[in-house]
């Protein structure tokens, strides 16, 4: 047994970890608001030095995109690519993380490394291949095909994912379940889904981020239906800086928002999980 | 379940996704050129919309560029009706992948031009479209440092030194800056303008003793050159910082700095060196894919595109000179000025030693680039010895020039066959 | 449903894809990388590693590697244990943190630009609080520590929000009581973190750890943008060869060399943070 610390020592602790986390956050949001001062700059601003540690609210640079023809479209497309490919690379995702965390069975290893492959190869280099598929058999410029390269994408980390929290669901609590009566599915619906939906919504947050910020793939394989990140991202590097800035911003925005909206559920099963 | 789930996921995407097809007969303009937003901008508002068909210009990296072009071309069928991008990129393309334009009726008014569209063949393979070059641009702060009797506008490599060594000697700083950075063209100053003021040639003298003599001076150059040098690749950012005074680049890498504040900066001629003052086009084309939707309109499109009031249209938008004849009106922006100037004195002095582009290569203009760069890198960045360099990267040149059959081109004096490295 | 064949039924919807959209153009691609004209040949491997920056740009992906995960793997253990025994704020913290999630590579690459270039804020902030008297230009080649350093951070900053993600879900399903009774016994906290919340944590660690380590050997437009033509890594060679050469075969030759590399490390993680069967409770 320990001395119960004093006093003193458990409130030099409780201001180091206030301390820790304020830190964090500043190191976190510091680049992100120097993103911020630079995108509310006049183009002078942006090239000057030293430069402004506090944002001018110039809107300049950011009327620029939001008068750009096209902006609108853009948008709405890679919302529906980024939603879709969540919502395939979960659905086909988590059944396997599932199976691999509960099952062995032969091929599993191999299985395994087939999931690892597809994160560990270039997609630029595969563009050339799946285009001419697509074109062959009409995906091309849908928002399905791209969605579909996308998921190819996000659907290691939901199977990696999933597995990894379905591992840490012990057995027992679903064989309890049976005995009590239920079946494998609504044991696993009763029991075991509620449990996971933090891992779900991570591996939603993947899915929708790498889906958002992909370019390459968008490039090659929507004309019409261009993504946002298509549509700007890919010529950024060189654009002015201003708007290199502001267009970075522009990109950021709706994916923390997204964020912001399912941060919840990461946490939204706590009591649960914490029986 | 959740397979049945899954099937409904699909379905309704498909939903979504034949939804989102509309019905559009905008003729795709598939470009490496005017990439940047505000220039992509300007050419669909200022440049195309006076076509009377719906053109979409989409303006591109190499790369997605490259892929997609490939793909529709593979597989046959295309959405691609019109082809923008520089001399090197048609050429590292197969001719019969785009289609004769010998009866367009539009062409350069330079037949060194149109017969480079030719890639070789017998008929027009693309357009050429625009043109531009590469100049000097510096600080007017940087002025006063030129050395005694210098001319800005007749500087000699020894002059662009001292200045420099002045400015860095002034200032504390090196401030001259060059393109090394991953896009920048560094490539360019090397085989365009190092080169040929040096050597007299490219190919040739690419180890010859002058060639030698040109790497003493780039590194003496590089000794008071800003030493980010390496991450710059657009020198207009550099020269509105102030990170760099003295500058190398393509006139449409400058143009910001010059549209912005136009009386903080002079452009003016690259320097010479004992075999004249070396300078190279560039030059960017139209052409049409074999897989284009409606090839006619293409063609309406690229006869619009070489119109002079378009040209005129697209030297506003793009900072690229017209490549047909044509009045420049006086209202033209300040780069545009500043730039024009500065070629044309280029161009027209005494000692001017114009190179060409590199034709011939094919798809080895990338290898031939690297040659350059690698060399660049070993002697410059690396300190590796010039001689014994240049020896080696001499053998990969050679071996380059061999596979391709390239004949030389100028400055380097014409060959029979393959243009040999001496 | 039958338990045999049950595993294989849930693994068949990801397989099938992963057939069509991957499997299939990557052997087309992979076989490209042992043609040369005429057939099988190794030349392509021969030549991009005979390049003379081959040996560099692996160094360099390697020691990037080797520097970044470690330190992002302590973070992030850290910023999810942090979360984990926060009271208030809990939401508003975490989502704080997973901030850089968001924000692609290339927009990342902007960002950290802005802060170490020579007239950037860095310099800024440096000048203002007299620590310098002129603008340091800390991207150089002379500087090549700094030049790595700066990198370095700029990737644990963009990419350690995805082993906390992974690292908060999985805390969140070890059970209280564990930590209760370890109190009782008066295990410190550093006791618990150790016996309890590591072992416990095996599984989303391993996951955590082969998917960052993956993504650090493709690591790419960051270091493009910090360490410009200074620093190449193995993607910077692999897409010069298809993009600025022209040579697939070299590329996917490259890109293969990558996955083996990936795949090497894999093995190993897998092997070291071994998870039992079934649950490790």
């Amino acid at each position: 047994m320990t001395v119960t610390p004093s006093t003193d020592t458990r409130r030099a602790g409780r201001i180091l970890y206030g301390a820790g986390v304020v830190l964090l956050c500043a190191w976190v949001l510091g680049p992100i608001y120097l993103l911020v001062v630079n995108t509310l700059s006049s183009p002078e601003t942006v090239n000057t030095f030293p430069k402004p540690l506090i944002p001018e609210f110039d809107t300049g640079s950011l009327r620029f995109f939001l008068e750009f023809a096209g902006m609108l479209s853009a948008l709405k497309n890679s919302v529906l690519v980024a939603g879709l490919t969540m919502i395939l690379s979960i659905l086909i995702g988590a059944p396997a993380g599932y199976a691999l965390s509960r099952f062995d069975f032969r091929g599993k290893q191999a299985f395994r490394m087939l999931i690892l492959l597809t994160r560990a190869f270039p997609l630029p280099l595969l563009a050339l291949p799946l285009a001419v598929m697509f074109i062959r058999t009409g995906l091309d410029d849908t928002i399905l095909g791209l969605a579909l390269v996308h998921t190819t994408l996000a659907v290691p980390f939901s199977v990696l994912i999933t597995y990894s929290l379905f591992s840490g669901i012990p057995l027992e609590l679903e064989e309890a379940a049976w005995t009590l009566g239920c079946t494998r599915v609504s044991a696993f619906v009763r029991v075991v889904l509620p449990l996971i939906l933090p891992g779900i919504t991570a591996s939603a947050i993947f899915a929708f981020v790498i889906s958002w910020n992909e370019v390459f793939a968008a490039a090659v394989l929507t004309i019409e239906n261009r993504t946002l990140t298509a549509f700007l991202l890919q010529n950024l590097d060189t654009s002015p800086l201003h708007l290199k800035f502001a267009g970075g911003f522009i990109l950021v925005v709706p994916a923390l928002i997204f964020i912001f909206a399912v941060r919840k559920y990461l946490f939204a099963m706590w009591g649960i999980a914490n029986r | 379940m959740s397979f049945r789930c899954h099937v409904a996921g699909v379905v309704s995407a498909v939903a979504i996704g034949l939804s989102a097809t509309g019905a559009q007969a905008d003729i795709l303009f598939w470009s490496t050129q005017a990439k940047p937003v505000e220039e992509a901008q300007a050419m669909r508002e200022q440049v195309l919309s006076g076509f009377s068909g719906g053109v979409d210009y989409q303006p591109n990296d190499g790369g997605p560029w490259l892929t997609r072009l490939k793909a529709e071309l593979e597989s046959g069928t295309g959405t691609i009706g019109v082809l923008g991008a520089l001399h090197g990129d048609f050429a590292a393309l197969d001719p019969d992948d785009l289609i004769d334009l010998d009866d367009l009726g539009v062409k350069a008014a330079s037949e060194t031009f149109n017969t480079l569209a030719r890639l070789g063949t017998d008929h027009m393979q693309y357009v050429p479209w625009m043109q531009a070059s590469y100049i000097m641009a510096a600080n007017r702060k940087a002025l006063e440092y030129l050395p005694e009797g210098a001319d800005i506008n007749a500087l000699t490599y020894d002059q662009l030194i001292e200045w420099a060594a002045n400015v860095h000697e002034a200032t504390g700083e090196p401030k001259f800056g060059f393109p090394a950075g991953p896009k920048g063209l560094k490539h360019r100053f090397f085989q365009g303008y190092l080169y040929p003021s040096f050597t007299n040639g490219v190919v040739r003298t690419f180890a010859s003793d002058d060639a030698v003599v040109a790497w003493e001076k780039m590194r003496e150059l590089w000794s008071h050159t800003n030493p980010a040098s390496t991450n710059f690749s657009f020198m207009q950012e550099q020269l509105l910082s102030g990170d760099a005074w003295i500058v190398f680049d393509h006139t449409s890498r400058l143009a910001q700095a010059f549209n912005e504040r136009p009386d903080e900066f002079v452009a003016f001629p690259a320097p010479a060196g004992p075999k004249g003052r070396g300078f190279m086009p560039v030059l960017a084309g139209l052409a049409i894919p074999r897989t284009a939707p409606d090839v006619e309109a293409s063609k309406e499109l690229v006869r619009y595109m070489m119109r002079p009031e378009t040209q005129i249209a697209t030297l506003r938008a793009t900072n690229f000179f017209p490549v047909v004849d044509v009045d420049l009106p006086d209202d033209l922006p300040p780069a545009v000025k500043a730039a024009g100037d500065a070629i044309a004195r280029m161009s027209a002095a005494p000692d001017a030693n114009p190179g060409l582009l590199p034709a011939g290569l094919g798809d080895k203009g990338g290898d031939f680039n690297r040659v350059f760069v690698d060399t660049f890198e070993r002697i410059v960045l690396a300190g590796q010895d010039i001689r014994a360099v240049l020896d080696e990267q001499k053998q990969r040149l050679a071996q380059i020039m061999q596979e391709t059959g390239a004949p030389c081109w100028a400055p380097d004096a014409p060959s029979e066959g393959a243009c040999p490295v001496e | 449903m039958n338990a045999r064949l049950l595993p294989y039924i849930l693994i068949l919807p990801v397989t099938l894809f992963l057939c069509l959209f991957f499997l299939y153009p990557f052997v087309l691609v992979a076989a490209q990388a042992f043609t040369t004209g005429d057939g099988f040949s190794l030349e392509n491997f021969r030549e991009v590693v005979g390049y003379w920056k081959f040996p560099i740009s692996l160094k360099n992906t390697l020691l990037l590697a080797a520097a970044v995960v470690p330190v992002q793997l302590a973070l992030a253990l850290l910023m999810a244990t942090m979360v984990n025994r926060m009271r208030r704020g809990r939401d508003l913290v975490l989502y704080i943190w997973t901030i850089p999630l968001g924000i692609s590579d290339l927009a990342a690459g902007m960002i950290w630009l802005a802060i170490f270039e020579q007239s950037g804020f860095l310099n800024t902030i440096l000048g203002a609080v007299g620590a310098i008297d002129r603008p340091v230009n800390f991207l150089s080649y002379q500087h090549m520590g700094v030049v790595f350093l700066a990198i370095a951070l700029a990737e644990i900053w963009r990419a350690t929000a995805i082993m906390l993600v992974i690292l908060v879900a999985g805390i969140g399903l070890i059970p209280k009581e564990y930590y209760e009774a370890a109190e009782v016994f008066g295990a410190g906290p550093w006791q618990r973190f150790r016996r309890i919340t590591l072992p416990l944590l095996r599984p989303s660690l391993q996951t955590a750890l082969v998917l960052r380590v993956i993504l650090a050997f493709e690591v790419f437009a960051v270091v493009a943008a910090l360490g410009g033509t200074l620093f190449p890594v193995l993607m910077s060679e692999t897409y010069a060869y298809q993009f600025d050469l022209l040579d697939s075969g070299a590329a996917a030759a490259m890109a293969l060399i990558i996955l083996a590399i990936s795949i090497a490390s894999t093995l190993v993680i897998l092997r070291v943070l071994r998870v039992p069967k079934g649950a490790s409770i």
